[in-house]
C-alpha cells in the first residue's frame, strides 16, 4: 500500500504540472485551432507552418458540433482563434451560432473561387470533396447510369448500398437535392432509394466500396478520396477492391436541374469571434490556402484543391473531369435540418 | 453524533456537485420543442425504443450467461487451469466495445477473410448462402456481451470469494448438496453484487454509441446524436438524454423494490473459505470450455487480429506514443483515485445515516453512467464555463489579467466528467463490499468511542479491500477506454490513446489504429494483473 501511495502522489504531481502547462497557452506568437479535421490530416501542415513562420499552433480536434458547442459555451473567454471543419453545413451552423466573425482577406478573395467561400468572409473553403456514384465495372455499364435521381428507379432494386443517414456527407447530399428538386420530390427520391437498398445502411464510405466490390450490391454513393485511398494502398486486398470499381459523375448533362452537376462539399475554416490572435490566425489560414498546402492535401488525402491550377493526384486524375453542382454552399447548412427530417420520414436509417 | 451529521452534509454537498451536469441536462426539459418531438415521435422514436430495449435484454442475458458461471467455477470449483483463467477472464474488460466491433466486422463481413475463404471454397457468391450478419442488432448484442461480461464476473466473483464458509456449510449440514447450496444460498447471497455488475453492463450498453452507430442499429443513443449532430439541436438531444435517464431511474427503482427489505450481510469475521469443489472427468472439460469461450472470443481472437494488423499493415509507432500512453495512464489513474475515494465517502455516509437526502443525492450522482459521454461533457462544460466567466470577472475587477479558462479549459473538466460518468462504477463495487459487513461491527466501533471516519479507515476499508481495488480497476479501465467526453473536453495539444484510435478508425484506417488499440489493452492489463495479485495474496490456497 505504501508504494501505491508513492506512485499516486508522483502521478498526482505530474498531472498537476501538466495542467499548469496546458493552461498557459496564450502567449505571443501562437494560434489556437479547434479542428474537426482529424489530427493526422492536418498536423503535418500545421508543423510545417510553425517551422516556416515560428508561430506555434495549439490544436484540439473533435467532432464539429461538439467543438461548436464548446465555442458557444466558452463565449468571450474562448482561447480558439480558428475553427476548421470538413462540411460547409457546419461552417454555416457556426456562422449562425454567432461564434465566427467576418474577415476580409484580399489574397484569398482573389485565389479562392467565390462559390467556395462565404460572401461576407465568415469562412473560406480549403479543399473540395466530390460525392459521385461508384459502380461495379463488371456488372454495370456506365450507360445505365445518369443521375442521382435515377438511383431510385426500379432497375436498381436490390442493387444499391448506401451509408447511414447519420453521415453528414449524405445529409449534405440530401440538402443539396432539396434545393434542386424541392422537398416533395426529394422525399420520393429517398423513398425509392431506400426501397432499392440491398441491406440496411451500416459502416463508412470504405465499407460501401467493399460491398460493391464483393458483389453485395452494384452501385453506391461515396466521396472520391476513399476510393483513391484504396487505389493508392500498399495492400493487395485494397487494390483488388479498387480494381473492380469505377467513378460515374452524375447529373452532367440534360437541361435544368438534371444537368446541375455532381454533388460536392468543402472543408474550410473561419475566424472565431473572440479570437485573441487574429494576425497569426490569418497567417495560418493563408498558409492553408497556399499552393504547397493545397498540393499536400491533394497528395495525401486525395482531395481536390480549391486553388485553380494546382496539380491533383494521379488517382484523382483517373476519375476524369466533372461538372460541379454550382449550389451556394450556405444552402447545405440551411437545409440540413430539413434533410434529416426527410431521411427520417423516408426510412433512410 | 455531530460528526456523523457533518458527514451526511458533506456527502450531500459532494453528491450535489457531482449531479450538476445531470441537473443541467434535465433542465433542458423546460425548453422542449414540440415540433421536433412530434416529428421524432412520428418517425423514429419507436424504432429507437424497441432497439434499445432489445439490446438491453440481449446484453443482459449475455453478460449473465458469460459472467456468473465463470465466476462460480473459478471461485468455488477446482480444475486444472483455474488459476490463470480466473484472471484471464478479466482481459476482455480492456477491450473497448467499438474496437471489438471493428475487428469482428473485418473478420466476418462479406469482404472479410472468413466469407471470402468460404466463397472460394464453395464457389458460391454473395447472397447464395446464409452467414451471420455481424452488422446487426444481434451482432451488437454479441459484441457488447463479450466485453461487458467482466463487470458481472468481477462483482460476482468478489462476492463468492467473500462469502463465508459457514452459510454454505450450514446449508450442507441441512442436507443440501453442494450444487443445491450454490443455487439456493450462494447465488441469492451474491445477488446484490451480480445485480450491481449487471446494471453497470446495462448502463454502459445504453451509453454506447460507437458500436451501434458502426453497425447501423438505431438506438436511443444514436438518436440523441442524430438530434445533436443532424438537427444541430442541443436542447432536443439533452431532452432525449433526460428521457433515457428517466428510464434508467425507473429500472433502478424496480430493482430496489424487488429487493425491498432483504439484507445481505455475512459474517465478515470469517476469513477461512470453503474447500473448493473438486471437478472430475468430463466436468473438468466442460468447466474449461465454459471459461475459455468468453476469453477466446472476447479477447484472444480480436487481440490477435489487432496484433496482426499492427505488425503487418500499420504505420510503425512514433515516439509520441510514449506521451499518449502517459496521458492515458495518468488520467485514468487519477480519475480512478478520485472517483473511488468519493464513492467510499458517499457510501459510508449513506451507511452510517441512511436518511433520505443522502440516499437521493447519492442515487442522483450515480446516474451519470447511463448517459453518453458527449452529453455528460456538455453538462460539465456549461457549469464550469459559467464558473470560469465568474472567475475572469473577479480577476478583472481586481485589475489582474484574465486567467483564461481555468476549469473548463483544463484537465479539471476532464477529471470532473470522468468522475460524474464513472462514479456509479465505483459506487456499485464499494457499496456491495460495504453491504456485506455486518452493522454490528460499526456499533462495536462506535461504542468504543471511534469517530465514523476512524471506523471507516480502521474497520471497513481493510475489510473491503478487494471491493475497493475492484472499483479502482474498473474506473481505471473505463477511463482508459473513454472517448466522447475526452474528445470534447481535453485541453490543447493533449491526446490520449483512445482519441488516437478513434481518429484513425473513424477515418476508416483500422489497420493504422491497431497499434494504439493494442496499447490501450496493454495499459489496461496493468491494473488487471495488480488486482489479481492482490486478491491472490489475500487468499492463500
Amino acid at each position: 500500500m505504501r508504494s501505491f501511495n508513492l506512485i499516486s502522489s508522483l502521478i498526482l504531481s505530474a498531472v498537476t504540472a501538466s495542467i499548469l502547462v496546458v493552461t498557459s497557452v496564450q502567449a505571443s506568437g501562437e494560434v489556437n485551432v479547434y479542428s474537426a479535421r482529424k489530427e493526422a490530416l492536418i498536423k503535418p501542415l500545421l508543423d510545417q507552418f510553425s517551422n516556416t513562420t515560428g508561430i506555434k499552433v495549439n490544436l484540439i480536434t473533435g467532432k464539429a458540433d461538439a467543438l461548436l458547442k464548446r465555442l458557444q459555451v466558452e463565449g468571450s473567454a474562448t482561447p480558439a482563434d480558428l475553427f476548421i471543419t470538413v462540411d460547409a453545413g457546419r461552417l454555416h451552423r457556426a456562422k449562425e451560432a454567432g461564434v465566427l466573425k467576418p474577415v476580409f482577406l484580399p489574397l484569398l478573395e482573389k485565389t479562392i473561387p467565390k462559390e467556395l467561400r462565404d460572401n461576407a468572409g465568415y469562412w473560406y473553403g480549403l479543399t473540395l470533396r466530390a460525392r459521385p456514384i461508384i459502380y461495379a465495372k463488371d456488372r454495370v455499364k456506365p450507360a445505365e447510369l445518369s443521375t442521382y435521381e435515377a438511383l431510385a428507379g426500379a432497375q436498381w432494386d436490390g442493387r444499391l448500398c448506401l451509408r447511414s443517414s447519420q453521415s453528414v456527407y449524405n445529409q449534405s447530399l440530401v440538402a443539396a437535392t432539396i434545393d434542386a428538386l424541392g422537398a416533395k420530390a426529394t422525399q420520393s427520391w429517398i423513398e425509392g432509394m431506400v426501397k432499392n437498398l440491398v441491406k440496411a445502411p451500416s459502416g463508412g464510405d470504405t465499407d460501401q466500396l467493399k460491398a460493391v466490390s464483393a458483389g453485395v450490391c452494384d452501385v453506391t454513393i461515396t466521396n472520391t478520396y476513399y476510393l483513391a485511398r484504396l487505389i493508392n494502398s500498399s495492400k493487395k486486398a485494397d487494390q483488388s477492391v479498387a480494381a473492380k470499381l469505377a467513378v460515374f459523375w452524375p447529373n452532367q448533362s440534360g437541361s435544368g436541374v438534371l444537368g446541375r452537376g455532381a454533388h460536392f462539399n468543402v472543408s474550410g475554416a473561419g475566424f472565431t469571434k473572440y479570437g485573441k490572435n487574429p494576425k497569426q490566425a490569418q497567417a495560418l489560414l493563408e498558409y492553408l490556402a497556399s499552393e504547397s498546402a493545397q498540393v499536400w492535401y491533394a497528395d495525401i488525402n486525395n482531395e481536390y484543391p480549391v486553388l485553380k491550377g494546382v496539380e491533383i493526384s494521379s488517382a484523382l486524375k483517373s476519375f476524369g473531369d466533372y461538372k460541379m453542382d454550382p449550389i451556394d454552399l450556405e444552402i447545405l447548412g440551411q437545409n440540413n435540418r430539413q434533410a434529416v427530417q426527410l431521411m427520417d420520414r423516408a426510412g433512410w436509417k | 453524533m455531530f460528526k456523523s451529521h457533518g458527514l451526511s452534509v458533506f456527502a450531500v454537498v459532494i453528491a450535489a456537485f457531482l449531479s450538476l451536469p445531470i441537473i443541467v441536462i434535465v433542465s433542458y426539459l423546460v425548453q422542449a420543442d414540440g415540433v421536433l418531438w412530434r416529428h421524432l415521435y412520428e418517425t423514429v422514436l419507436s424504432d429507437y425504443l424497441i432497439n434499445s430495449l432489445l439490446l438491453l435484454l440481449g446484453v443482459g442475458t449475455g453478460v449473465l450467461l458469460l459472467g456468473v458461471p465463470t465466476a462460480w467455477l473459478t471461485s468455488m470449483c477446482s480444475f486444472p487451469g483455474r488459476r490463470w483463467l480466473s484472471w484471464a477472464l478479466l482481459l476482455p474488460l480492456a477491450m473497448p466495445a467499438y474496437i471489438i466491433a471493428y475487428t469482428y466486422t473485418g473478420l466476418l463481413d462479406f469482404a472479410g477473410p472468413v466469407q471470402t475463404w468460404f466463397r472460394d471454397l464453395t464457389g458460391l457468391s454473395y447472397g447464395e448462402y446464409w452467414f451471420f450478419e455481424i452488422r446487426s442488432l444481434g451482432g451488437a448484442i454479441v459484441m457488447m456481451s463479450l466485453v461487458l461480461y467482466p463487470y458481472v464476473y468481477l462483482m460476482a466473483r468478489a462476492a463468492f470469494l467473500e462469502q463465508s464458509v459457514s452459510s454454505i456449510e450450514v446449508g450442507c449440514s441441512l442436507g443440501y448438496s453442494r450444487w443445491r447450496a450454490m443455487w439456493s444460498l450462494a447465488l441469492p447471497m451474491a445477488r446484490p453484487a451480480i445485480i450491481a455488475g449487471l446494471s453497470l453492463a446495462l448502463m454502459e450498453t445504453l451509453a454506447d454509441y460507437g458500436t451501434v452507430q458502426y453497425f447501423g442499429v438505431s438506438t436511443f443513443t444514436t438518436g440523441i446524436f442524430r438530434t445533436f449532430y443532424g438537427y444541430g439541436d442541443t436542447a432536443a438531444a439533452a431532452q432525449l438524454a433526460a428521457s433515457l435517464l428517466a428510464f434508467v431511474i425507473l429500472l433502478v427503482m424496480l430493482e430496489r423494490y424487488s429487493r425491498r427489505r432483504a439484507q445481505y450481510h455475512s459474517a465478515a469475521e470469517s476469513r477461512a473459505r470453503a474447500d473448493l469443489i473438486p471437478l472430475r472427468g468430463s466436468k473438468v472439460g466442460i468447466a474449461i470450455v465454459i471459461c475459455l469461450v468468453p476469453l477466446m472470443f472476447g479477447f484472444i481472437v480480436p487481440a490477435t487480429q489487432l496484433l496482426l494488423l499492427a505488425v503487418f499493415e500499420a504505420k510503425p509507432l512514433g515516439w509520441d506514443f510514449v506521451g499518449l500512453a502517459w496521458n492515458s495512464f495518468s488520467l485514468a489513474f487519477l480519475a480512478a483515485i478520485v472517483a473511488v475515494t468519493l464513492a467510499i465517502i458517499l457510501s459510508y455516509a449513506k451507511r452510517s445515516k441512511p436518511i433520505k437526502p443522502v440516499r437521493t443525492a447519492i442515487a442522483m450522482a450515480g446516474f451519470g453512467y447511463a448517459l453518453p459521454g458527449t452529453i455528460i461533457a456538455i453538462g460539465v462544460l456549461i457549469p464550469l464555463a459559467w464558473m470560469d466567466h465568474g472567475l475572469i470577472a473577479l480577476f478583472e475587477s481586481a485589475g489582474w489579467d484574465s486567467p483564461g479558462l481555468l476549469l473548463s479549459g483544463s484537465l479539471v473538466a476532464l477529471l470532473f466528467a470522468y468522475t460524474v460518468r464513472f462514479l456509479a462504477v465505483a459506487l456499485g463495487s464499494v457499496q456491495s463490499g460495504l453491504e456485506k459487513i455486518k452493522p454490528s461491527l460499526d456499533h462495536a466501533g462506535r461504542s468504543m468511542g471511534h469517530s465514523p471516519l476512524a471506523i471507516l479507515r480502521k474497520i471497513h476499508v481493510p475489510l473491503m479491500r478487494s471491493s475497493i481495488l475492484t472499483a479502482v480497476l474498473i474506473v481505471f479501465v473505463d477511463v482508459l477506454k473513454e472517448l466522447p467526453a475526452t474528445l470534447i473536453l481535453r485541453p490543447f495539444n493533449f491526446n490520449t490513446m483512445a482519441v488516437r484510435v478513434y481518429e484513425l478508425a473513424s477515418d476508416e484506417r483500422l489497420a493504422d489504429a491497431a497499434p494504439a488499440a493494442i496499447m490501450i489493452v496493454l495499459v489496461g492489463l496493468i491494473p488487471v494483473l495488480m488486482l489479481h495479485a492482490s486478491i491472490a495474496r489475500r487468499r492463500p490456497r
